[in-house]
Parts: C-alpha cells; structure tokens; sequence
C-alpha cells in the first residue's frame, strides 16, 4: 500500500527548482533526467496580482501503476511494504515500454546507462529514516513528506485558518 | 548519508550560506543547507550544483602564464614556484619604478576578504576595491552617511515583519536561501510584501500588492511616501525626536512631493500611495523598506536610497522587532577575532579612485572600481601598472568591458586568481588557480547580527588539481616581496588558532554546528538610550555632516529620467534562483541544463509593433554594439523597459557550456563607468534598439 505522499504547499513555493538540482544530485541524473519536475504555471491576475503556480511533479507511486504492468522483464517494482514504486536495475534492458505507459511521463531515460531511472522517493534515504532529497532540501520548505491523511489535515487546517473570522 | 559530515559555507553566489557537506571517501556526496542555522537542510539550487564545479574540469587546473598576445587564450601550464616567482618579480620593478600604490587589487567583496587586503596593505599599496560598483555601492553609502551603517550592518527580522516594502528588490529569485525562507515564513504569518518594479518576477507574484512604476520614478514614490507619512503623523515621533537630525528640513523639503505629484511620475495612484503609507503607519515600528543590494541603478540612485533609509526611521525600525536590527559583532561581546590586517600600517598613499580624496563623501571600504579604466588612460592621480584581480570579474561586471580592456593594455601586470576561467582571467598575464569552495579552508569570519558568533568554511574533500588556498597564495605572494611577517603562520589550523586566541574557542569548536554562537539571546540594544549610529552626531541624519561638509547637499530635487528617444527600450537586467552573476554558475554542468541562455523580455503591445514573435531571434543595439538574443513576450512589464538576465555572453572559448550563449548586457551598457554620486555605475541609463535579426 502507498504509505508516502509529496504535500506541495503552494503559499511556500517560488519555483527556483532546487528541489530538482537536489533530486538530480542525489540521484546522479545526467542531463535530460528529471526525475521530479515543477512546471510554472501562469502568471494569471488574481486579486489585480499576476499570480504563479508551481505544479510540483514527482511520482504518484500509483496504488495501480501502469509502469510495473507494462514492464517485460520485472525491472519496475513495487516495493510491498510501502508501495513504492522503482526500477531494478538489474532486470532494465532499457525498452520504454514503461515511458510509454506512464499517463505522467514519470519514468526517466538515462543516456548514460541506456537504462530507465524514476523517482524512488529517495528509498535509500527513507530506510535510513530519512526524507526525499527534493522534500529535504527545498529552499522554502514547500515540501512535505507525509501520508496521504496528513496531507488532507495540513490543508484542512490551512483553509480553516485562512476562513476563520478570527484572524491572528 | 556519506561516511561524514563537513560544516561549511556555499561559495556558489555571493550569499554565502552556511552548508553542511555529505562526503564519501574523497567525493561530495550531498551539499544541504547548515540545519542549525537554517532551521533544516534547505539550500537552494545553486548551493545543491556545487557538487558539479568540483570535477568540473573547465576550470583552470595549474598556474598559466600567457603564451601569445592578452586574450589570446594561449597559455603555459607551469610550476607554482615559476608562477609566483614571474608575478612578484614583475611586481618588485613596478613597485620600483611607480611606488607601491601603482599596484591594485580588488575583489568581489565579502567577509572573507582578509588574505587580499593584508596582502595589498603589507606591500604599502592603499588600493584595495571591491566589486560594488557594480552592485550596492549607493546604498552602503548612503546607509554609511544616513546611519552610519553599511548596507549589510543590520539583519532584515523577516520574520515578525508585518509590512514589507521592496523597491526592485528581487527576494525570491536573486536569492539568498535563508532571507527566501524568512520572507516565505512572513508571508506565512500573514505579513504583507509589497513590490514595486518595472517587471513582474516571481516575487512580485507572492505580494500582497504590486506596482508596476515607471522606470526611474522611484524616487518620487518615496518622497511621496515621505511627504503623506509626516503630514499625516504616521511617524514615530518618540523615535524621531530621540533619534534624528535634520527632521524639519527633510519636512521642508518633501511639501512639494504630494501623492497627485507621484501619481503623475510613477504611474501609481496617489490613493494607492496614502494608503501604503498609512499601512507601513499603522504597522510601525515591524516595517522594512528593503534597503535594496543590486542598487547600481541610476545617477541619482543615491537619493533614492537616502530616501528609503529616511522612510525606515521616521517608522523607527531600527533595533524594533519585525524591523531592521543593528548588527552586532563579536567584539561587542568583548570576543573579537584577531585580524591579520589590523597588523598592517595603514599605507599612507591617497587612493587611486578618489575615495576620501576627489569624491570626499564615498567610502574607501569598497572603492570604486569603474573609476580603474580612466585612470589607467590618464595616468591621473598616478600611473597605475599592476592589477591583482581575486574571485572578480571586472570584465564581466562592469559596463563596456571592450573599453577595460583597451584600459587594461597599459598594465605592465595583470594577474588573475580565481576558481573559474573568468572573462578578466582569460585576458590575464597569468592565471592563479584558486581551490574550490570545497578543497580550502578559509579564514574564520565573524556572524555579525543580533547573536554574534563565529562561523568558517572548511575543506570537505581533497584538491583534484594542481591548485593553493587563498591562505597559502597571498603568504607565498607576500614571502616574495619581503612581507611575510604579516602572514604569522605556516597552515590555516595555525592561523585560525591564532585568530581565536583570547576567545576562548578553538577550531574544534565548530565541529559540532559549523559555527559559534557567543550568546544565548539576540543582543537588542535599548531603544531609548542604547542605540549606536556612527554618524558625527551618533544619530540618524537626514541631514548629514559628512555629506555637508563635503559639499553634497543631504537632499536633492526630484528630477524626471531623462526621456526616451523614440524606438528605444530601457535595458534592465537581474538574476534568477538557477543563475548569478555568472562565472560561478552559467558554466555548471547542473544550472546550465536549466538556464543555458537568456532572453529578452519585451511588452507584447511593442512586440506586435515590431513585428516580433515569442522565439524570434532579435538585434539588441546601442552606439554600434549588437547582441543577439531570442525574444520572449509578456504583459508585466513596462512597455518602455527591456529585460535580460545578467551574465550571459561567455567570451571564454574553454568554458564550452556557456561559450557564446546568450547576450552580454554589460556589452551594450557603453559609456556607463561613470562614477554617480552614490560611488555606483548608472547600470539603468543604459538605453537600446530592438528589432528582429535578419
């Protein structure tokens, strides 16, 4: 089951992308990997303001995930106690086939290893009791490393807040 | 995790922050930000691409001496002995003949200066400059001469803030990861950010409100601001009366700047201007009017900038939380670290640029760099023959580097150390590779703030070229020129236990956060009687001695921007989170896969007049110098302005990544190394064509 998930808040992010050069130096992405993404999303006016919104793309670590279905060889896995979703290495023979099924373009080529490489969540640092490097080293702290519950309390809490007549 | 863990500060921009470096064997494995100080491990994205300038193998990698004409790119790898040797032989017979004030040397500025200006000050060479006139020479003179304080001689308290109020000043892109943070933490807590520039950014996207004002109107939004803010006694008048001099000529002197007067001026209406005025009133004294960093704007930039200071402290913000606080430094705890400098007798010599001399009111703390080429033209004051130029790049800062160039002709010497191939490097007599960032340990600085401490930057890996410390290059230096009695020590373990000696401390002592803290609690001076302003009357002074008595007057008239010519566009330039000032980041393997080449924003109403399309490659010219750039069209900019990230135009054929993208800006700022009253170059009086290339 999915235990993890990538809570982006939105008032916190300014889009510089370091949660992309942190995911790209732990993870030894060459040129052209990303294995997350933030896609600038505007300006559009809102409240006579131009306004931005960062729409942060790791992956979704789908409780139903296409990329494991449409691997030939078992190289795309999916880890059972956690439902993370990521490439044995080993087993890649580099075909796309998982490229091709992802709905989100989630899965990365590496030209170095003619081999797929996607976003494990860091699994390596998450076993060590650690959190994404993305999640770790956002300039902002934008990023949260939650469970899936955790992150529809944050914005309930926030919305509250944000209507409450009683403001701070 | 790597197999351990090293405290440091970033070198990757100019922010400095403080990092804790991952290393494996003998690679870096993760750089973060430094949790102690940052409240985790956030660093931003050009902190985390140092990793790539480590085995970057486009750096110089040994000492070059020039082997063919300056420029030619032709060098010969040599020894560091024969290196060294070649520059202080070619420095004792300058120094021979034209005296050791013909020999100069800048740096980009900072805190971790004190090898460069003890090595020019140990050779009796008064001609120590930074970079800063390019950057924020206006305001660190005219905080120096309203408050007695340099521009970074107090700490922005982001975080209790309730309005912040930012003049151009790009927070949230030309970032500092810890003051991002802090502003984000401020907006968070429901603190309003108010920006006002001639182009939308990133962080005009988080304000509360944004004004698009006219280019070089600044000055007349804040003197309006200055005018509602005492007419309507929105000031603090205990602060006020304690605190200042000069308060009613500055009310004498704003009456004619109304809001309506503004309103025409900016383009902001004057409703628009009383109510921020009464905003920043009602939330006093937790305001900041961002005192601004890149300032080198206009000629009268200066004014501007004594006008901001003014607004903080008729707000009385200094020393109040949520405002500006006085830095304090270790000595104010009685913990001062011993400086090498301060061994030096101070050469005697007036300075090459004017400072103290011909411009009375400018400080010599940071000199004036643009001031180098003329004199080297004219030989006035005195011939200068010897340019040391340390992690600066003059040559691709400063406005119209064809014209430093030709300048530079008339060097006997010019010496270049540096990390990175840089524009002046590559028209250098010799290259002195420095280590990175990562490879050296510097001397340890002091944390100046409301809790002082010490902090250091630590090797966290072995050198992978033939390249030396700062520490070790100018001791050498000094050795050869019979100065070495100022650099008392043989490793920089030896020199940092001496600079601590009296303290208490010693290098060990950083091993646990990566810096010392001297207090427990911020240090806040009491704001009735405890407030030190080293102005002549130890207060704030919207009339200035210093400036009076050097024949400047404390306030000028409001004067329009000089107008247009039709078919002409204002060049503004900036950075972004990905890229800075260019010789550190635009050729990294990591940023330059994001920001490879700039762009030029322009309005979408003047595009369609010139027939210009998103992507079109474009002609940008000025007085003959033509760059190429493609276009990028938008709504929120102002119509009269163009913008272009700086640093773009690599000239340094071995710095393939970044070789010949993009457009130079500086190219095309021709005839702007003036000197303006601030002791900054008029960067944005730089005016341009733009059409589509054919």
């Amino acid at each position: 089951m999915g235990k993890y998930y990538i809570f982006q808040d939105q008032k916190r992010c300014i889009g510089c992308y370091a949660c992309e050069l942190h995911c790209k130096t732990k993870n030894n992405a060459p040129e052209g990997a990303k294995l997350c993404r933030i896609v600038p999303t505007g300006p559009q006016v809102v409240k006579g303001v131009p306004r931005m919104h960062f729409v942060f793309m790791p992956c979704f670590h789908c409780e139903k995930p296409w990329c494991v279905y449409a691997c030939p060889t078992g190289a795309m896995t999916k880890r059972a106690k956690d439902g993370i979703v990521y490439v044995n290495q080993d087993l890649c023979v580099g075909c796309k086939n998982c490229i091709t099924a992802c709905p989100w373009g989630v899965p990365q080529w590496n030209s170095e290893t003619g081999k797929v490489m996607k976003c494990d969540f860091c699994m390596d640092r998450i076993d060590q009791g650690l959190e994404p490097a993305c999640v770790t080293g956002c300039t902002t702290g934008a990023l949260k490393f939650v469970s899936p519950s955790e992150a529809s309390q944050i914005k309930r809490e926030k919305f509250a807040k944000d209507i409450s007549p009683l403001k701070k | 995790m790597g197999s351990k863990r090293v405290y440091s500060i970033c070198a990757m921009c100019t922010g400095r922050c403080p990092i804790v470096v991952d290393v494996n064997g003998n690679e870096v494995e993760h750089i973060w930000g430094n949790p102690h100080l940052l409240g985790g491990y956030h660093l931003c994205p050009r902190g985390a691409a140092g990793k790539a300038l480590l085995n970057d193998t486009e750096r110089p990698q040994t000492p070059l001496i020039r082997d063919g004409e300056r420029g030619s790119g032709k060098w010969k790898s040599v020894s560091w002995d024969e290196a060294l040797d070649y520059v202080a032989e070619k420095l004792k017979k300058i120094i021979d003949t034209y005296g050791a004030k013909s020999v100069v040397l800048s740096d980009r500025g900072g805190a971790i200066t004190e090898f460069e200006k003890t090595f020019i000050a140990a050779i009796g060479s008064p001609n120590y400059f930074n970079h800063h006139a390019a950057c924020s020479n206006s305001i660190h003179n005219a905080h120096l001469s309203v408050a007695g304080l340099a521009r970074n001689g107090v700490t922005y308290d982001y975080k209790n803030c309730k309005y912040l109020v930012s003049f151009g000043r790009n927070l949230l892109e030309s970032l500092v990861t810890g003051e991002a943070k802090n502003v984000i933490d401020m907006i968070d807590n429901g603190g309003k950010l108010i920006q006002i520039d001639v182009r939308w950014n990133y962080t005009a996207a988080k304000a509360d409100r944004f004004f698009l004002i006219n280019p070089g109107t600044d000055y007349a939004l804040a003197l309006a601001l200055i005018h509602v803010i005492i007419k309507d006694s929105l000031y603090d008048s205990d602060f006020v009366k304690r605190w200042t001099v000069g308060f009613e000529e500055l009310s004498n002197f704003v009456k004619p700047y109304t809001p309506e007067f503004a309103e025409k001026e900016t383009g902001i209406p004057a409703a628009e201007i009383v109510k921020l005025a009464h905003d920043v009133g009602n939330a006093k004294p937790s305001v900041i009017f961002h005192l601004g960093w890149m300032t080198a704007w206009y000629s009268n930039d200066f004014y501007l900038r004594r006008a901001i200071c003014s607004l903080n402290a008729l707000l009385g913000v200094y020393e109040a939380k949520g405002g500006l606080i006085i830095n304090k430094g270790p000595a104010a705890v009685g913990k001062p670290l011993k400086s090498l400098l301060a061994q030096v007798p101070k050469p005697k010599d007036p300075r090459f640029d004017g400072c103290g001399t011909k411009y009375p009111h400018l400080s010599g703390q940071w000199g004036l760099a643009q001031e180098l080429a003329h004199v080297l033209l004219t030989d006035d004051p005195y011939p200068v023959r010897a340019y040391i130029v340390f992690r600066h790049d003059p040559l691709a800062s400063l406005p119209d580097p064809d014209f430093f160039r030709s300048a530079f002709k008339k060097l006997d010497l010019l010496v270049s150390i540096d990390v990175n191939y840089s524009e002046t490097g590559w028209f250098s007599d010799v290259i002195l590779p420095e280590d990175t960032y990562l490879e050296r340990t510097d001397h340890v600085i002091a944390r100046n703030g409301p809790k002082p401490g010490y902090i250091l930057r630590q090797a966290a890996v072995q050198r992978r070229f033939d390249t030396r410390p700062r520490w070790w290059i100018f001791k050498e230096l000094a050795n050869r020129l019979g100065v070495g009695q100022y650099f008392p020590y043989n490793s920089i373990e030896e020199l940092i236990a001496w600079q601590l000696e009296g303290t208490g401390y010693k290098l060990e002592d950083f091993n646990e956060k990566g810096y010392i803290e001297l207090v427990d609690k911020p240090i806040m001076w009491d704001r009735t009687d405890g407030l030190k302003f080293k102005t002549p009357s130890g207060k704030i002074e919207f009339i200035s001695k210093k400036l009076e008595d050097a024949g400047v007057p404390s306030f000028i008239p409001y004067e329009k921007p000089i107008e247009l010519k039709p078919g002409r566009f204002r060049l503004v330039t900036s950075k972004c989170a990905l890229h800075t000032q260019g010789r550190t980041t635009s050729n990294n393997r990591l940023l330059n896969e994001y920001v490879s080449e700039n762009h030029l924003y322009i309005h979408e109403d003047k595009a369609v007049e010139l027939g210009i399309k998103e992507g079109d490659l474009l002609e940008v010219e000025n007085e003959g110098e033509k760059q190429y750039i493609k276009a990028k069209l938008t709504k929120y900019i102002h119509p009269d302005v163009v913008f272009m990230l700086h640093g773009f135009g690599d000239d340094v054929p071995l710095r393939t990544r970044s070789f010949g993208k993009g457009a130079s800006d500086i190219r095309l700022q021709k005839g702007l190394a003036k000197v303006a009253i601030g002791g900054n170059c008029p960067y944005t009086e730089c005016t341009v064509s733009v059409k589509k290339a054919n």
